[in-house]
């Protein structure tokens, strides 16, 4: 590589060198920056997102309610559900897998730097071409999961499926490229001493994530190909008429739906696995359980996908079957619950927000599962399916589940990706205010399934009485709007404050708390060497005679010492010699291209072959570009 | 360049682009997880077909009416041979013969197109025998499944010819073997799964 580099290759684009500025952020290839993109993209669409819920939720406060018509109603909570499953919750844990998987194994960077810049400009491409979809004739409305044959030309006209069907192809490309990305990199990129066994817990789901997507993503991509084909060149997979079996579509989709709700929780379960022993003072209880069990979880999320279906009519030895396996699976989900408690029990407890939204994320996610665990016996299933008992249930797992767990995680770890703390006086305010509007937003929901009330119907008649629980769930989800606003208010006080956070503000147990904030970037001067696992607490305590913690002086120990004396001797303070990865536009580049063939999929049938050529000329053009360019070369 | 082969073994340290913890190169792990995921992408289409294999309107022909096992027999032989190929534009490189390296890898090519070809005009004749993507739920489910099937090919060949033209350029010295390798991989990935669907697809019989 060295020889490679000592004069740089002639071509048509200069080499993006800038540090700063629009086009560095185009064209890094940094973990950390990428980590930023995902999260504050995904925080955006978190927002579009959250006012489709509004608008749902205003049109739902009272019996006929007239804010939105039945086709705008269709588009915006096939949208909502669209946008917070793929284009907020998944991309919000990529955000802290890209940033934090490779400083917590003690790693420079991702396996694939350019593979993993190339992943976000994808999800941002996908993202997008599907929110054109308002300004292009109407967005897709077919509900989250596009049962045929509503999603088949006759009952969808119009392309707003299609930019759904593309839209996600294009956002799987980018799932499954950080899928790898993070295999490779928790696999291959650990520092010595840095065992699997040793390994954060969050590293260990987010590795049981990559795995469920990079199995669960091709299974989607075909049953969304198959749509695809049946909306614009003919063909029949799900059209009745000709012997299609929309049953396919069902079993396709939850296949790999079921193990994507997973993927959706999993990552916030390991979050919350860091956030409560350091708000505890104790080592995680029973660490080897938790990772078991989530690994037990990832295997076991492929047996349970018809419990989705429990109404279709698969007869009775396939309900039944689905039926244990999904009571089965909430085995090692208790197994978790309870080693949370357990990290609590008699832990010198100290309720700062990140331990807040934790502590939120075990009671919510709790109730959310013990709902879900009621779905599995089927007579009960057939009574709450496609009623607010539904929509109640998978609102306390994704959102009292996911979203408090991710919120815990940046309350955390803002003080790594900025070097300031969030306002905590803000941060328990926000707290409250979400944890009540949540409540008050989806608990009447469980009451309105259990009385009936169908989801997806735009407006209900007076005298069910749906009315007051209606009326209660709508305030509830305007406090939750005011809860994400006062967060708001908190960055921006954050950001506008000189105050820096301390080094080790929560007196952390992993290794992001023994670098710099925000840190360079290439993380570490030194690579670490691992002792254990919480190598980290371990250097700053150790337990007297009494199994008291005591803590060892500054320098006191060995590791210190050597630490200090590597610096010394090679000079690696300031990461002189150290080689990262250079920036690089051609992973923008192919998105792009890939974006543009994406629109000329979508009007082919109005002739847009031309529009997908050119996009996939650029596409290749990235695609060559990236190959023909060194990994890292000196400017 | 030429001396890197007698060089001893480049030990990666931690910290450096190519350290690996699992002994396995990362983009060579990285490929192996693409193909993982590949296995599910053509299990779901496979499945897909076997549904759907023998369901057509009342006269309308099925994809086992008209197949002509012979004639798929030789092409899918010749895509066997192409792995053959493959193995040996690798062995070459790791030789340091850069000659026999292009030629191998145009063979594999070449084989790859002759496939390729045989599949276009396959879907001819069974579009002139009525088999089109709209006639029935089974031909939908063959022309995808082989359809994607072909388009790997497709994309396999593309790499394999820019691997020769980064070759000719020189640069693609003997130590960046992996690369042939990784390509490889994908290649006879190809090469199993088609081997997977002209048993599935073509040769099981239909027992409707």
């Amino acid at each position: 590589m060295a020889v490679a580099v000592t004069k740089a290759p002639a071509r048509p684009f200069a080499r993006p060198q800038a540090a700063h500025g629009f086009w560095s952020w185009i064209s890094t290839v940094d973990h950390k920056r990428i980590g930023i993109l995902y999260g504050v993209t995904a925080f955006l669409f978190f927002l579009v997102g959250g006012v489709e819920a509004l608008l749902i939720r205003g049109q739902l406060a009272q019996p006929n309610g007239r804010v939105l018509t039945a086709e705008e109603y269709n588009q915006l909570f096939t949208m909502h559900g669209t946008t917070m499953v793929f284009l907020v919750i998944m991309p919000l844990a990529a955000a802290f897998g890209n940033y934090f998987v490779p400083i917590l194994i003690g790693a420079r960077d991702v396996a694939f730097p350019r593979l993993n810049a190339f992943g976000y400009w994808v999800f941002l491409a996908g993202g997008l071409l599907l929110y054109t979809s308002f300004l292009l004739g109407g967005a897709p409305n077919g509900g989250w999961f596009a049962y045929a044959p509503q999603t088949n030309p006759t009952f969808s006209p119009g392309h707003g499926m299609d930019f759904w069907l593309v839209g996600l192809i294009i956002t799987g490309i980018g799932s499954l490229t950080a899928a790898a990305n993070f295999i490779v990199t928790t696999l291959n990129l650990r520092a010595p001493g840095m065992t699997m066994m040793r390994m954060p817990v969050f590293v260990w789901m987010n590795l049981v994530v990559s795995f469920l997507l990079l199995f669960a993503i091709p299974i989607i991509t075909v049953a969304l190909f198959e749509l695809y084909f049946d909306r614009n060149f003919g063909s029949n997979f799900f059209n009745a008429n000709m012997g299609g079996d929309p049953v396919l579509w069902q079993h396709l989709f939850w296949l790999f739906g079921h193990p994507e709700v997973y993927i959706l929780i999993l990552p916030a379960m390991g979050i919350v696995s860091e956030v409560l022993p350091v708000f505890s003072r104790k080592p995680l209880f029973g660490y080897s359980v938790v990772v078991f069990s989530g690994i037990a979880i990832g295997f076991m999320g492929w047996g349970v996908w018809a419990h989705h279906m429990f109404a279709v009519g698969l007869g009775p030895v396939a309900n039944a079957a689905f039926a244990a396996s999904t009571m089965f699976i909430a085995v090692p989900t208790g197994v978790k619950i309870f080693n949370w408690l357990a990290t609590t029990w008699g832990g010198d407890l100290r309720l700062k927000t990140p331990m807040l939204f934790a502590l939120g994320f075990i009671g919510m996610f709790t109730i959310g599962g013990l709902s879900g665990v009621s779905h599995s016996i089927v007579p009960s299933d057939y009574q709450q399916t496609d009623t607010y008992y539904i929509v109640a249930h998978f609102h306390y797992v994704l959102f009292g589940g996911a979203i408090f767990g991710l919120f815990s995680g940046a309350y955390y770890w803002a003080p790594v990706v900025t070097g300031k703390l969030l306002d905590e006086k803000l941060g328990k305010l926000h707290f409250w205010l979400m944890m009540i509007g949540f409540n008050l937003a989806f608990g009447p929901m469980h009451i309105l399934g259990m009385q009936g009330q169908p989801r997806r119907t735009y407006q209900y008649p007076e005298g069910m009485g749906w009315d007051l629980w209606n009326l209660v769930a709508t305030i509830g989800a305007m406090t939750i709007a005011l809860s994400i606003l006062v967060f708001i208010v908190n960055i921006i006080k954050t950001a506008r404050s000189s105050e820096r956070a301390p080094q080790d503000p929560w007196d952390g147990r992993t290794l992001e708390w023994t670098i710099p904030t925000p840190p360079p970037e290439y993380n570490f001067a030194d690579i670490p060497v691992v002792h254990g696992r919480d190598d980290f607490w371990h250097r700053k305590y150790t337990e007297d005679e009494n199994g008291r913690l005591v803590r060892i002086p500054a320098g006191g120990s060995d590791d210190g010492e050597s630490d200090e004396h590597a610096h010394e001797d090679h000079g690696h303070g300031h990461g002189h010699d150290i080689h990262m990865p250079s920036p690089s536009y051609f992973p923008a580049l192919a998105s792009v291209g890939i974006m543009l063939v994406g629109y000329g999929a979508i009007y082919l049938k109005s002739g847009a072959w031309w529009l997908m050529a050119i996009g996939g000329v650029i596409t290749l053009a990235g695609i060559f570009g990236w190959g023909n360019e060194e990994l890292s070369e000196e400017h | 360049m030429q001396a890197a082969i007698g060089h001893a073994p480049h030990t990666p340290a931690p910290g450096d682009h190519d350290y690996a913890v699992t002994g396995i190169d990362s983009r060579k792990l990285g490929m192996w997880g693409f193909l993982a995921s590949e296995c599910l992408f053509f299990g779901a289409l496979i499945s897909s077909h076997l549904l759907y294999r023998s369901r057509a309107p009342e006269g309308v022909h099925i994809p086992h009416d008209v197949y002509d096992i012979p004639y798929t027999s030789v092409s899918s032989f010749v895509l066997l041979m192409s792995s053959l190929t493959m193995v040996l534009a690798l062995a070459a490189i790791q030789r340091n013969d850069h000659r026999r390296l292009r030629i191998w890898l145009l063979a594999t090519a070449f084989l790859g197109t002759v496939f390729i070809g045989g599949q276009v005009y396959e879907f001819t004749v069974f579009t002139h025998e009525g088999l089109n993507l709209s006639s029935s739920v089974a031909a939908s489910s063959f022309f995808v499944l082989t359809g994607f099937h072909g388009v790997h090919v497709t994309v396999g060949i593309l790499w394999l010819l820019s691997l020769v033209g980064v070759s000719l350029r020189g640069k693609l010295p003997a130590e960046k073997h992996l690369q042939v390798e990784i390509a490889g991989l994908y290649w006879h990935f190809v090469d199993v799964v088609w081997i997977l669907i002209f048993t599935v697809v073509y040769l099981v019989p239909n027992t409707h």
